[in-house]
């Protein structure tokens, strides 16, 4: 098993931080991980994005063109990398701000109403994780117990009270995900 | 089994410096390398283990502090990116015309001048051909992952006392800033005072006993008879590490048609791109150098009188080919030595060296 996938959005929204945890999560389940940001002036602000590569057998490239899933966050990145799903790949993402919702048939394509969800949890930080649900939902590669050691690697101590919020938000992405196109 | 983490390469060359038993580290910020001093600073070593970690005011001031703290005998180590790197130089020559040991990290940015703070390999004519002035070499390791960044500190520290000689990782902001798996070495306690006058009481300075000669340190030799048989003992050890250190990594070139070569970052995108050849059909392996000084040139030259071609794959405009057409033309079986690159801080694509690949050898 390999998965490619590339995670993009603003600076600000836990791109990277979900990389990290799916990474750290893989990591718990035995595999190779892999973590790419971009890095420099990204982080103060604009487009932020980090591929994620999760194998059973070392990994080649950190760098990568086609991607096996596009978790997508904001329009830019819509347009930068919904070409960027191999044919018969998955493509996530939140219609908040999508101006132009993806159009591609040859992929599968799910919408993840994360924002809103969030807002509704009465905790707009756990959008990321709502988002992270919803990728386990529709890629189950890892298991749930195994993204929880990850959350209490990847977080200092001082958050680990934050953890059970943090599942449930993985919870509520499992829940609300929905698939809108399919090869 | 080591302790597995997930972590930057960066924070690994701290951790990794931390946990070989690094007496100190001096350095001075810059993109992209600033979290190896930042992870020395939180970890704070000083507390743990003794290890001294300063921010100099300068790269100057900080190669000038190894530099001293090096002809002591202790370990200790700088990290900087290419443009630090270029202020260091005049210093990197004066430790090796000493012959001391150290380790200088270069996180490579792109060039020339300050460039981009996107990942680049083109110090590696610095690296290894000098950047400071005179005959010297550095023995010079090329971290392909965030483990080999971890496990290259160790063995940069063995090689640097083992030759007296001043050891370079040469890296680049990708693997900086990219996180892995990562298994940690155990913890080895830093030398005693005992232990360090027992390895290098021969040489270095650490207190003169009674009716010893004094250890002088120093690179300056104003007769130049005496200069020229320094400078040969210097060649007679460099000699020594092309005989006995070269280290490289072989994929698929058993029965490989083609060849390429590839370190660090651009050697992982190849690794993606002979996967792909392959499955094309195009019979294609990967050399890696690990060491970029002392070259792995008997590894190339028996490929080359088996193979079609060497395609040299560099974030540069190309010059590890020329050490590759030397080792090619030393072997004596002439063959194709063909180039793909990119510039300024862009990685290729591993799909563009599949296209070299194509263009170079297979059209026509």
């Amino acid at each position: 098993m390999t998965e490619e996938i590339i995670i993009a959005g603003f600076g600000g929204q836990g791109v990277l931080s979900m990389g990290k945890i799916i990474a750290y999560s893989g990591i718990m389940e035995n595999k190779e991980v892999t973590w790419f940001p971009s890095y420099g002036p990204e982080m103060r602000g604009g487009t932020a994005n980090v591929t994620v590569v999760v194998s059973d057998d070392r990994i080649s490239s950190p760098v990568i063109q086609e991607f096996d899933t596009a978790i997508i966050l904001n329009q830019q990145s819509m347009d930068k990398f919904e070409k960027a799903v191999k044919p018969g790949g998955t493509l996530i993402y939140d219609p908040n701000g999508i101006l132009r919702p993806p159009a591609r048939t040859d992929i599968n394509i799910y919408k993840v109403e994360g924002t809103r969800t969030a807002i509704e949890m009465g905790n707009p930080k756990v959008f990321n994780m709502i988002v992270v649900g919803s990728y386990l939902k529709v890629k189950p590669i890892l298991s749930l117990a195994n993204v929880e050691k990850g959350l209490e690697k990847s977080l200092p101590p001082r958050y680990h009270k934050l953890i059970p919020l943090n599942l449930k938000a993985i919870e509520k992405g499992q829940e609300i995900v929905e698939k809108v196109g399919e090869v | 089994m080591g302790e597995l983490r997930l972590m930057k390469g960066n924070e690994v060359l701290a951790e990794a410096a931390i946990r070989c038993g690094c007496d100190g580290y001096f350095g001075y910020p810059i993109t992209p390398q600033s979290e190896v001093m930042e992870t020395l600073m939180a970890r704070q070593p000083w507390e743990e283990t003794g290890m001294v970690v300063l921010q100099a005011e300068s790269e100057v001031a900080a190669i000038n502090m190894i530099y001293g703290a090096a002809a002591t005998g202790k370990k200790v180590m700088t990290s900087s990116s290419s443009p630090g790197i270029s202020l260091m130089s005049e210093g990197i020559s004066y430790i090796a015309g000493s012959e001391l040991p150290c380790l200088i990290i270069n996180v490579q940015r792109g060039g020339p001048g300050l460039g981009t703070i996107q990942p680049s390999q083109a110090d590696y004519f610095q690296a290894v051909k000098g950047g400071g002035h005179g005959d010297y070499k550095l023995i010079v390791l090329a971290p392909s992952s965030v483990q080999e960044m971890n496990d290259f500190v160790d063995l940069a520290f063995e090689l640097a006392f083992k030759y007296r000689n001043p050891a370079m990782i040469l890296t680049d902001g990708a693997i900086g800033q990219m996180m892995e798996k990562v298994e940690l070495a155990d913890f080895k306690p830093r030398w005693t005072n005992d232990e360090l006058i027992e390895k290098c009481g021969s040489w270095a300075t650490t207190g003169k006993p009674a009716g010893r000669k004094p250890n002088i340190i120093t690179s300056l030799e104003m007769d130049s008879a005496k200069m020229e048989a320094n400078n040969k003992r210097f060649q007679e050890k460099y000699r020594k590490m092309e005989e006995e250190e070269p280290r490289y990594e072989a994929l698929m070139c058993d029965d490989a048609e083609y060849v390429i070569v590839a370190f660090g970052t651009s050697s992982r995108v190849c690794q993606k791109a002979i996967e792909l050849a392959r499955a094309k059909g195009v019979k294609v392996g990967l050399l890696r150098p690990i060491t970029l000084y002392p070259f792995p040139k008997k590894a190339i030259a028996e490929l080359s009188c088996r193979i079609k071609g060497f395609l040299s794959v560099e974030m540069s405009a190309g010059q590890m080919i020329e050490d590759i057409k030397l080792s090619v033309f030393e072997g004596g079986c002439i063959v194709p030595v063909k180039f793909f690159g990119r510039l300024g801080g862009i990685i290729p694509s591993p799909g563009e060296v599949v296209k070299a690949l194509e263009e170079n050898f297979l059209k026509g």
